[in-house]
């Protein structure tokens, strides 16, 4: 009697193994599905883009048309330009619509400044570029690396927003309770007790929102406009690695096109250092404040 | 002993719940005073009250008197920040500031409340404070560590140790010990006896034998109001009342 | 008690104490009887009684260890307060004075044994009478603490006065005894011994009413005087 229970038991077993073997098969399918895009887009970079990097690339202006050679210089700094006056207003901004955000929950005004933000984010970037447009661009007269930077911040502060309110509203309500029970005000509070702790985390936030902003093409369609040549100041327009890599790319000359392979790996290598540079100095951990 | 705070007429609300019902109490001066109860029985909400923490809470408010000293700190011109200052807390849960180091936390009372000091002040104060709280044989060498770094037990010590930096008259503890392993308690509890003389502290503790260890006197607390106050050695032998004795003999439902 | 109280929430903590009470109710009645035995042994000149009354006695003793360690086991595990502290100690020092009692009544029984070899010298009339006292003691006194009777309690310990006129008594007759015939010194100061013993048995059936009245008002009486217990 016990041996045809064993038995029974035993088939019982093999069927499951079997289906545990099925699923996990089909999970690691599915996986690999999903990274092939990741590997191909940067596999194929490499292989068309690679050997067109070299030191006149990173030093060198664009060619007049027709030529061959040159480099994609201004771009470059161009690109970290925008990037950065973008974040000397976004950041700021957003980082204390975050704040705001987490301590005032509940409120009508919170409710509202985060749906806004929620909306904004699902706002196609090439309308932005046109906002930006009619509001910078038209008064100025002129494109100009200001108004690409106002595009670019109006694409980053919503993401700023809400990463920098989970991470505030993730440090624990006993720290804030401990400040105010040592006859610390409450502002006082907000600021060094709970932002500090949170800065971890807020850091991040702002890197992975510069990470995404460094790629945006379509709104410096409309603002910054691209130049063949280095731009001196902020009211002129300026040229963008991707709007860069957008015109070589669309033309017909074949240099140009070899060039724009370039620009796109240089462009992925910026964004991934960034993504990957994050990781490492979190180590990897969730960026919960303990 | 001089009564240090007297409490009138103290009762709290969250919204449209009352937590806490016409309590009457004085409290003792460099005495340690328990308040025990069961669960829900609003005795935290009746210490934050004692602080003005309690209103904190959004839509939580209190009304009554608290008298420190012949100050009614409910009073309306009265800013609780200033309160908070003359009557600490330490919590449930040990709460050292994460990003802070050890030495940093001890100070950050003051700092925070932007208090200059210089350096050999600022040693100064850690090292009394975190011998007050007994803290200092473990730690002196390794001030500059995270806050984190220590263990549960420590880390309480640590927060009692910024409470007291802030020089208090009374120290509120919110059920220390709940978090503790059986050792860190027993030394937290030997904290509060060489503490009380020079504070007076009130602790919310539901381990009823811990308040027989610690304190002079016992408040018994049960749905929000005060059943019976007196000496814990009564309290705990010859209650006067029927529901304090089911209490403590564990008699309740 | 005007209501019933809750039952403790620890139902295993209720069962134990009401395993402590059964036994000491059930030590008392022993302790009684064998006073009892004794004395009927003394009146009857029963041997055979006398040597059972001792034997019990292993029993009386085996029932005072196991209450001990009950109530320090119940101490130990789980911290008792008011109330149950109160009956807990109360029942610890009872166990004592019960096994005290016991004693006595094992040494009335030994002078029994010795005053069997010789013919008795006058008719027991007192010592019964004692006797009878101070097993009522003891089982009011018992009772009393089942009870939490203070009034029961007070009134065991005016009785003790009875025995110890009665001792005094019976002394004084006896002194007479033997003054008048030297032969009869023997038996005369083994029956002084067990008139002596009666009176210890009484004095520790008061200590078990005192301790009664502690446990039911929580305070303690016991070395005060009479005329001031009455206000307690």
């Amino acid at each position: 009697m016990a041996a045809a229970g064993t038995i029974a038991i035993a088939a019982h077993y093999r069927y499951r193994k079997a289906k545990n073997l099925v699923m996990m098969g089909l999970t690691i399918f599915a996986t690999v599905i999903t990274l092939a895009p990741l590997f191909l887009v940067l596999g194929y970079l490499l292989y068309k883009g690679a050997s067109s990097l070299n030191l006149a690339f990173f030093t060198r202006l664009p060619a007049p048309v027709g030529e061959v050679g040159g480099g994609m210089a201004n771009a470059i700094v161009g690109t970290f330009e925008l990037v950065l006056m973008a974040g000397l207003m976004g950041v700021p901004i957003g980082v204390g619509a975050g704040i705001y955000l987490a301590e005032h929950r509940g409120t009508r005004l919170a409710d509202g400044i985060r749906f806004a933000a929620d909306v904004m984010m699902g706002v196609p970037s090439i309308v932005v570029g046109i906002f930006a447009y009619a509001i910078v661009v038209r008064p100025m007269g002129g494109f100009s690396a200001f108004a690409g930077s106002v595009a670019l911040a109006t694409i980053m502060i919503p993401l700023v927003t809400r990463t920098t309110e989970e991470m505030v509203l993730l440090v624990p309500h006993e720290l804030r309770e401990a400040s105010l029970a040592l006859g610390v005000p409450r502002w006082r509070t907000t600021i060094s007790v709970v932002a500090r702790t949170a800065m971890g985390g807020i850091a991040t936030g702002v890197i992975l929102a510069t990470a995404r902003i460094a790629g945006e093409t379509a709104p410096l369609l409309f603002t910054a406009f691209g130049n063949h040549f280095w731009s001196t100041s902020l009211k002129g327009p300026v040229a963008a690695l991707p709007v860069q890599v957008y015109t070589y790319a669309i033309s017909p000359f074949a240099d140009w096109q070899r060039q724009a392979w370039a620009g796109a790996l240089v462009l992925t290598g910026i964004v991934l250092a960034l993504e990957l540079g994050v990781r490492a100095v979190t180590g990897g951990q969730a960026r919960t404040p303990r | 002993m001089p009564d240090k705070i007297l409490v009138h007429h103290l009762t709290a609300w969250f919204g449209a719940v009352r937590a806490v019902h016409d309590i009457n109490m004085n409290i003792p001066q460099g005495n340690i005073t328990a308040i025990i109860g069961p669960s829900g029985c609003g005795k935290s909400t009746f210490v934050r009250c004692l602080n003005r923490m309690h209103e904190v809470i959004v839509g939580a408010r209190a009304e009554g008197e608290v008298v420190l000293d012949n100050e009614n700190i409910y009073a309306p011109e009265v800013d609780p920040v200033q309160v908070r200052r003359r009557i600490g807390m330490v919590f449930q849960k040990p709460t050292p500031f994460p990003t802070m180091s050890i030495e940093d936390n001890v100070a950050a009372g003051l700092k925070l409340n932007g208090v200059n000091f210089s350096r050999a002040e600022k040693d100064e104060v850690v090292e009394r404070c975190l011998k007050q709280a007994a803290l200092w044989e473990e730690v002196k060498d390794r001030l500059r560590a995270a806050g984190g770094s220590l263990s549960g037990g420590q880390q309480q010590r640590l927060c009692v140790a910024r409470a007291l930096a802030v020089e208090p008259e009374v120290l509120l503890m919110d059920e220390p010990c709940s978090a503790l392993d059986p050792i860190s308690t027993a030394r937290i509890e030997e904290l509060l006896i060489e503490l009380k003389a020079n504070y007076t502290i009130v602790i919310v503790t539901h381990n009823m034998q811990q308040a027989a260890r610690t304190a002079d006197m016992t408040a018994f607390l049960y749905a929000g109001e005060l059943i019976e106050f007196g000496e814990t050695r009564q309290i705990f032998t010859n209650p006067n009342r029927r529901e304090t004795e089911d209490y403590i003999t564990g008699r309740f439902g | 008690m005007d209501q019933p109280q809750p039952l403790h929430t620890n139902l295993r903590y209720e069962e134990e104490l009401r395993g402590l009470r059964a036994s000491l109710l059930k030590m008392g009645g022993l302790v009684e009887r064998q006073i009892a035995e004794a004395i009927d042994a003394l009146v009857n000149r029963d041997t055979e009684m006398a040597r059972q009354v001792i034997v019990n006695d292993k029993e009386v003793n085996r029932m005072d260890v196991d209450t001990d360690e009950t109530c320090i086991r119940l101490l130990a595990l789980h911290q008792p307060a008011g109330s149950d502290l109160r009956f807990i100690t109360t029942g610890l020092k009872i166990t004592t004075d019960l096994e005290r009692i016991g004693d006595n009544a094992v040494n009335i029984a030994e002078r029994v044994l010795e005053l069997n070899e010789e013919p008795q010298i006058k008719p027991y009339i007192d010592i019964p009478r004692m006797a009878s006292i101070a097993q009522s003691m003891v089982k009011d006194s018992i009772d009393a603490f089942m009870r939490q009777d203070v009034a029961l309690a007070n009134e065991v310990c005016t009785r003790d006065d009875e025995v110890d006129g009665l001792n005094r008594q019976v002394y004084r007759e006896l002194l007479s005894y033997m003054a008048e015939d030297p032969r009869l010194i023997g038996r005369a100061t083994r029956i002084l011994f067990i008139s002596k013993y009666l009176e210890r048995i009484a004095d520790h059936a008061e200590n078990i009413a005192e301790m009664v009245t502690f446990m039911v008002k929580g305070k303690m009486i016991k070395h005060m005087d009479k005329k001031d217990r009455g206000h307690e």
